[in-house]
């Protein structure tokens, strides 16, 4: 029975270099993007799956720079917002049903990007309060139905730390305190945004307004 | 005495080439944005979350003066804020502003015909 254990210990390792080596993720299949190349991206106000009610809208006050920035006509969310309340729709939720030739035809969009809000705000883990943002985004093409591109986008940011415990303690109690002023989520969903968009290898193709790029997707800046 | 003084000022001239330096290497690691974004996307938040803060006669004169830097800085404005002013004319009741900025957004960026002709249509009406 020994030599086997040992063996199995041996193993182990290597096992474990395996497994990681597994959870690398795939290149991104950028045909269909490439294929209908949108000029002009319509952002509806996102789902909400979390209980921050201000979620959407902070979320949709960050989406139009780092798209535009990219090289994208990105139409006035807040204009096609109250566009759309006006007109019998008064929640995202039944925005994001409206039919794609409908939308094609009265707006005149290429592509929309419809997003779900799957986390939103702080966490407090022992004396670590963590603020995250989680959204899973799709950019459908509006005269093919297909969806061109799609990610998910979780990002986090952490407050406290340190080794001394009595400092963390501090730390986290001292952030409390600024968190209950200062709107976090609002900062972090930038950070978000800008990550989905401009990802190296999963991001957006660069659009019309972007001068060509080496490679096809949108530049830092 | 005089001697300190401009041993001083030479250390802080010496520091202001040295951020200049520092922010053309900067400049040199990124690309410049496209557009001048000035308030457009800090109104849209203020509209939503911080009901009372962006009013639309807050917002008018604001992106106003947005446009006005823009042009200053040789900049063109981001796709949407003509289109966004004109909106803020319109809560104004100030139709004839109102379609002057539809026009521009229009003008500026065709990609938006469709819809702002429908909301001009509508102010027609």
């Amino acid at each position: 029975m020994k030599p086997v254990n040992r063996n199995f210990k041996l193993l182990l390792p290597l096992l474990l270099v395996f497994t990681t080596g597994c959870v690398t993720t795939p290149p991104f299949d950028y045909s269909s993007f490439r294929n209908h190349r949108p000029r002009s991206i319509l952002v509806l106000p996102p789902l909400n799956q979390t209980t921050d009610v201000n979620a959407p809208y902070t979320y949709l006050s960050t989406i139009t720079r780092p798209l535009a920035e990219c090289g994208y006509y990105v139409f006035p969310v807040a204009v096609v917002d109250a566009y759309m309340k006006e007109n019998g729709l008064p929640s995202p939720e039944e925005m994001h049903g409206v039919a794609l030739d409908k939308i094609r035809n009265i707006i005149g969009a290429d592509a929309i990007l419809y997003v779900t809000i799957e986390e939103w705000g702080q966490k407090y883990i022992v004396v670590q309060s963590i603020t995250t943002i989680k959204a899973i985004a799709r950019l459908i093409d509006t005269a093919s139905g297909e969806v061109i591109w799609q990610g998910t986008q979780a990002v986090s940011q952490g407050s406290g730390g340190g080794a001394d415990p009595i400092a963390m303690l501090i730390t986290a109690a001292v952030t409390q305190i600024i968190n209950t002023m200062v709107d976090y989520t609002h900062d972090l969903s930038r950070v978000a945004n800008h990550t989905m968009v401009y990802d190296a290898s999963q991001g957006f193709l660069a659009g019309p307004y972007l001068p060509p790029q080496e490679n096809d997707h949108c530049r830092q800046n | 005495m005089e001697s300190i003084a401009s041993k001083l000022i030479a250390t802080y001239l010496n520091r202001g080439v040295l951020l200049v330096s520092c922010s053309i290497m900067i400049g040199c690691a990124t690309s410049e944005p496209l557009y001048y974004w000035g308030n457009y996307e800090e109104l849209i938040y203020q509209m939503y979350i911080e009901p009372g803060a962006a009013d639309s006669a807050t917002q008018v004169a604001k992106l106003k003066e947005d446009i006005n830097k823009a042009s200053t800085a040789g900049k063109p404005v981001p796709p949407g804020l003509h289109a966004h002013l004109g909106y803020m004319y319109f809560l104004q009741s100030d139709t004839h502003a109102a379609v002057l900025e539809f026009e521009m957004e229009k003008k500026l960026f065709p990609e938006s015909a469709k819809f702002v002709d429908g909301l001009m249509g509508r102010l027609k009406k």
